[in-house]
């Protein structure tokens, strides 16, 4: 009982969360709740016992990919004056896109069912040592082939930002 | 039901600690400043000066509180309240001593001994750049945003070293990442196979340079000179507290100390065999076992309050690096490094395991 109040807590506080960075218009406040919603979604893996996933999730995306969100919008200093003047036609294209959208979205949900919080039957899944195992064994070449993406993306970043000679 | 009014009470017991730590941290920062510097140091209040920590934080309440008109008022109280509670947060993963004995029942002294307990640090650790960053935006202060950047992409980059380097701790830990299952190892086994001292079997004869590494950047991450460009008075006036007065910069310098405490309490928990010194199985043997207990957790705040001596000592030694030397250390030198600490680590292992 208590983790379902959790659960429904927790969602509520994510779902709140995303609804801010989409509505709010100072791109800082965007910015923060993003990190309250990573916390939330962190609190969800923690709610079915992947503790590494929930940590992990923290120290990429909280800690580090959205410092990197906030140096960029703070250094930016985005506010109202300097946001470019759309035109009508833009306005239009977007309201039928956001409907399309809408229309999805309704489309989808109409058969869904609401979220039921479900505790975890294998308590040791989540933890680091079956994570590292599952990962150097089952998905070893998936594994790799990413680090070689983030290898390369990396390189492509200092090649680019390089000054030349 | 009582394990919950025990872990209550250690929650508070700690917070308090660390509370009243990082008073006197101010308090011996100046003394030892005086010391290093031949002078006398502040001896006004109390016998000794010994009551400076309380007119300070008297003094710090009592100022007036000002928030820049410009600046985004709530950003600007949320910083410091960030960078306090991150700093205070730490403190749940640390083994403090051997369990006590209450009734029949063990109680760790250890607030939360999760498996991810290193991960944890990390993790926390990586979260007080919010602090520094809100805070420097929301003065609205070229200086203080300055400030702010230099601290957190310091943070950031020394943040991965600092990881690295505890990898090689963890392959001599049979992979677990829990701090307290590395501090009873640290406890048990022959130093280097052959040299029978009990509680002696450190990782800091084995892994030294994963320490000097580790070490570096506990210095980097907690902003303390020779690493404290952050706010480095002659070029930014104060960093990315310019713009703080009153209590909200009393708490920026207090979770300061907050932080150096931690990590020298998570330095030698990884390093310095946490709780354990050498001839605790003797004392085990002799003492009742609670005895033993409390004489463990007051070894390992011997330790930290060595750590937090060296800290001073440092800081008051060296002169401060400039912002590119820093960088070029951090990526150039003690990234490679713990990487091949790493790499040769693993070879080591796996040497010795066939």
């Amino acid at each position: 009982m208590g983790s379902e109040i959790i659960f429904y807590l927790l969602s509520a506080l994510s779902i709140f969360s995303a609804l801010v960075v989409v509505f709010s218009k100072n791109p800082i406040y965007s910015v923060l709740s993003l990190i309250v919603c990573f916390f939330s979604i962190a609190g969800h893996y923690v709610m079915l016992n992947a503790q590494f996933l929930a940590i992990v999730h923290i120290i990429v995306y909280a800690g580090a990919i959205m410092v990197l969100l906030l140096f960029t919008v703070m250094l930016l200093n985005l506010n109202k004056e300097s946001e470019p003047h759309k035109s009508n036609l833009i306005k239009v294209a977007a309201i039928v896109t956001g409907g399309l959208l809408m229309l999805t979205l309704l489309a989808s949900l109409r058969t869904s069912q609401l979220p039921v919080y479900v505790s975890p039957t294998d308590l040791g899944l989540g933890t680091v040592q079956t994570v590292g195992k599952s990962l150097f064994t089952d998905y070893l070449l998936p594994f790799e082939i990413s680090s070689i993406l983030f290898i390369s993306a990396m390189i492509g970043a200092v090649v680019l930002a390089k000054k030349e000679r | 039901m009582t394990l919950i009014i025990f872990k209550t009470l250690l929650i508070l017991i700690i917070f308090l600690i660390s509370l009243g730590i990082a008073a006197y941290s101010t308090y011996g920062e100046r003394k030892i400043a005086a010391f290093l510097q031949d002078r006398i140091g502040p001896d006004r209040a109390g016998p000794f000066g010994i009551l400076q920590p309380i007119a300070d934080g008297v003094k710090m309440f009592l100022k007036e509180e000002i928030i820049p008109n410009v600046s985004n008022k709530w950003l600007f109280i949320l910083g410091p309240c960030i960078f306090m509670v991150t700093a205070l947060m730490t403190s749940a993963v640390i083994p403090w001593g051997l369990p006590l004995e209450i009734s029949g029942v063990k109680y760790n002294l250890q607030v939360a001994d999760i498996n991810i307990g290193i991960l944890y640090v990390l993790g926390v650790v990586s979260l007080g750049v919010y602090g520094i960053m809100i805070g420097g935006w929301a003065s609205n202060n070229k200086f203080a945003l300055l400030g702010a950047i230099r601290a957190s992409s310091q943070m950031i980059s020394y943040e991965l070293a600092m990881g690295m380097s505890v990898i090689a701790i963890l392959l001599m830990n049979d992979g677990s990442l829990s701090l307290n299952s590395m501090v009873e190892n640290q406890g048990t086994g022959k130093l280097y196979g052959f040299i029978n001292i009990s509680g002696m079997n450190w990782n800091v004869f084995y892994q030294p340079v994963a320490f000097l590494i580790f070490l570096i950047c506990a210095f980097a991450e907690c902003n303390r000179t020779p690493f404290d460009l952050a706010e480095s008075e002659s070029e930014l006036i104060g960093g990315f507290h310019t713009e703080y007065s009153s209590m909200k910069l009393g708490l920026y310098l207090f979770a300061e100390y907050i932080n150096m405490f931690i990590s020298a309490a998570v330095i030698s928990c990884l390093f310095f065999g946490g709780y354990n010194f050498p001839g605790i199985s003797y004392l085990q043997e002799i003492l009742p076992a609670n005895i033993v207990s409390l004489i463990s957790v007051a070894v390992l705040f011997g330790k930290i309050i060595f750590f937090i001596f060296f800290f001073m000592w440092i800081r008051w030694t060296i002169p401060r690096f400039r912002y590119d030397q820093l960088m070029r250390l951090g990526w150039q030198w003690l990234m490679p490094l713990s990487i091949i600490n790493m790499l040769i680590t693993g070879a080591v292992l796996i040497w010795i395991r066939n």
